[in-house]
């Protein structure tokens, strides 16, 4: 069975691409673009991964995922945050909320790739300020 | 050093600009040389016709050899002193560097209030590079739609295998996107475009609005007439330069003019010099708000004889949202002021009217009489937060009494031991031998 992986991004194109490269990869996509709804979303899925994006339309993104992390039937799913702004508090923030990777915008397709597998796989290492953006 | 003895100190200064021997300038003031020595290294007291014959002879109105540096321009220099301190600058001698070089201190001093002030606007600058929703959203929408087109030509570049409708599709994205990022960066380009003056770069559209007051003393004279047209406001509000002042001029001309309808000039004016500009008086003797009152003492016509007067107000937050500065009274507009104002006790003691005589630090700095009040910002209301907004006057005409020993901001402020201290001052201590009688 496909896993399943809820994408939460307002940005029509964005949510377009990287459904479409995570389908090819075998991987389920669901979408949702409303900040408001979108912890309920992931407790009535639930997904197997959450791509998280920060500045979402209603709720900000750390704000869903400190809902994620203190609900206990969602507490442990891996979650990727994007984000266009790169700042260190807001990757520290991410940290502190528990995220398991942040990413910031703009990145590749092969980045997004490897890090969902891997955190799918249990073997992301959280949030990696060092980690440099992969080529395609 | 006494006064009459710095004006021997000033004499010599004069006479050695101008390359004259002492035995020459005695002989042009017809006194003896070994007196004018005796003058010129403060040993004698000068006054009356010598002085006048020295000052003839100098070429100089006499109140140049005696006049005496204002108390602002000394501040103004010790601040320039203790902003350079390894310049090594002779602290002990700023009175007497401002009284023989008037010229120069001035320049001094009006370079280290420029370079303040310059601080204080990058300071303003980088807060709002860090703080500035318009920057943010824009470069937000900018990366947005880099990150869309990396991720879709990316798609369209790697893989030989998508079919014709997911291609269309992507080309479609990529052009919309295109357009977005062309529209999101020339929004930004304008955004970031340099003003065209440096006023314009720095100054808030409050501080815009002040600073066109500041022309006429806050005295809008044109609304002061009796039958206002009723497209004046509009009109005034049209000519102002630059465009984003005009939503605050719009709203004080607004409350100009109803404050000048509830308490006309003509009525102002001659009770507020009855009540020697006690706010509390007036506002007795002609029946109208404190508020109203305050306001108007602060739009008195200059040159008309009135004390200086000034009047800040400020939100909740201590942040200034007005203020009409003068050489006694000032508040600094991007650095946290001195709490101890009335204008911040008021905000504890909202609807208390507040009277205090304050004084600056130094022996002769201004005392201001202040009344400070705070209000309800808007209507009260049940079950909603209330907002509150504290205004202060500050009336140039205080007693010479001790009063409440207020600063600027704890940055510029000499006494060491005030309790409300929040940092260490650049300034030498209270008191201290490196301070120049201040």
């Amino acid at each position: 069975m496909a896993k399943r992986v809820l994408l939460i991004e307002d940005e029509p194109n964005i949510i377009e691409a990287i459904s479409f490269i995570l389908s090819r990869d075998g991987w389920t996509v669901h979408t949702h673009s409303d900040g408001e709804t979108a912890a309920d979303r992931v407790r009535s899925l639930p997904p197997d991964v959450i791509i998280l994006d920060v500045m979402l339309p209603g709720r900000s993104g750390f704000d869903i995922l400190r809902d994620i992390r203190s609900d206990p039937a969602t507490q442990d799913l891996p979650v990727m945050m994007l984000t266009a702004r790169g700042q260190t508090k807001d990757r520290e923030l991410a940290e502190q909320l528990g995220a398991n990777h942040f990413m910031t915008k703009p990145f590749s397709n092969a980045e997004v790739l490897t890090h969902i597998r891997a955190l799918l796989a249990g073997a992301a290492t959280p949030c990696d300020p060092a980690e440099p953006n992969l080529e395609p | 050093m006494v006064e009459s003895q710095r004006t021997g100190a000033r004499i010599r200064a004069r006479r050695l600009d101008r390359g004259i021997s002492q035995t020459e300038l005695a002989h042009m003031a017809g006194i003896s040389p070994p007196y004018l020595n005796l003058i010129e290294h403060n040993r004698r007291r000068i006054a009356g016709k010598v002085l006048h014959d020295i000052a003839r002879a100098l070429g100089l109105d006499a109140s140049v050899l005696t006049e005496v540096a204002e108390p602002a321009l000394l501040e103004a220099l010790d601040l320039a002193a203790a902003s350079e301190p390894a310049s090594g600058a002779e602290r002990t001698q700023t009175r007497e560097f401002a009284d023989r070089f008037p010229g120069w201190a001035a320049t001094v001093a009006a370079q280290a209030r420029r370079i303040s002030g310059l601080e204080d606007r990058v300071a303003a600058l980088s807060d709002r590079l860090a703080h500035d929703m318009q920057l943010d959203t824009s470069l937000h929408e900018v990366i947005s739609v880099v990150t869309s087109i990396r991720s879709t030509a990316s798609i369209l570049v790697g893989a030989d295998d998508i079919d014709a409708d997911w291609q269309s599709r992507f080309h479609q994205n990529l052009h919309q996107d295109s357009v977005r990022l062309a529209e999101a960066s020339q929004a930004l380009a304008t955004y970031l475009e340099t003003p065209k003056t440096d006023a314009a770069a720095t100054l808030s559209p409050v501080e815009e609005f002040e600073r066109y007051l500041d022309e006429t003393d806050h005295h809008v004279a044109q609304l002061e007439v009796e039958l206002l047209p009723e497209d004046a406001i509009e009109a005034m509000v049209s000519a102002l330069v630059p465009p984003q002042a005009k939503s605050v001029a719009r709203d004080w001309f607004h409350r100009y003019r109803a404050d000048t309808e509830a308490l006309p000039m003509a009525v102002l004016a001659p009770a507020a010099v009855a009540a020697a500009y006690d706010p509390g008086a007036i506002a007795e003797a002609v029946g109208s708000p404190l508020p109203v009152v305050m306001r108007r003492l602060a739009s008195l016509p200059p040159g008309e004889g009135h004390p200086p007067i000034g009047l800040a107000i400020c939100d909740a937050s201590g942040g200034l949202t007005y203020l009409k500065s003068n050489r006694d009274f000032a508040l600094p507009r991007n650095a946290p002021a001195c709490p101890i104002w009335p204008l911040y006790q008021a905000l504890q003691q909202p609807g208390q009217p507040i009277r205090a005589v304050v004084s600056m630090p130094g022996a002769a700095a201004p005392r201001l009489t202040c009344y400070a009040l705070a209000s309800p910002d808007g209507p009260l209301r049940f079950d909603a937060p209330q907002h509150y907004r504290a205004m202060m006057l500050a009336v140039a005409d205080a007693p010479l009494a001790a009063g409440l020993p207020v600063g600027r901001s704890c940055r510029v402020c000499p006494r060491a031991e005030c309790a409300v201290r929040r940092e260490p001052s650049i300034l030498p201590r209270s008191g201290d031998s490196a301070t120049s009688g201040l």
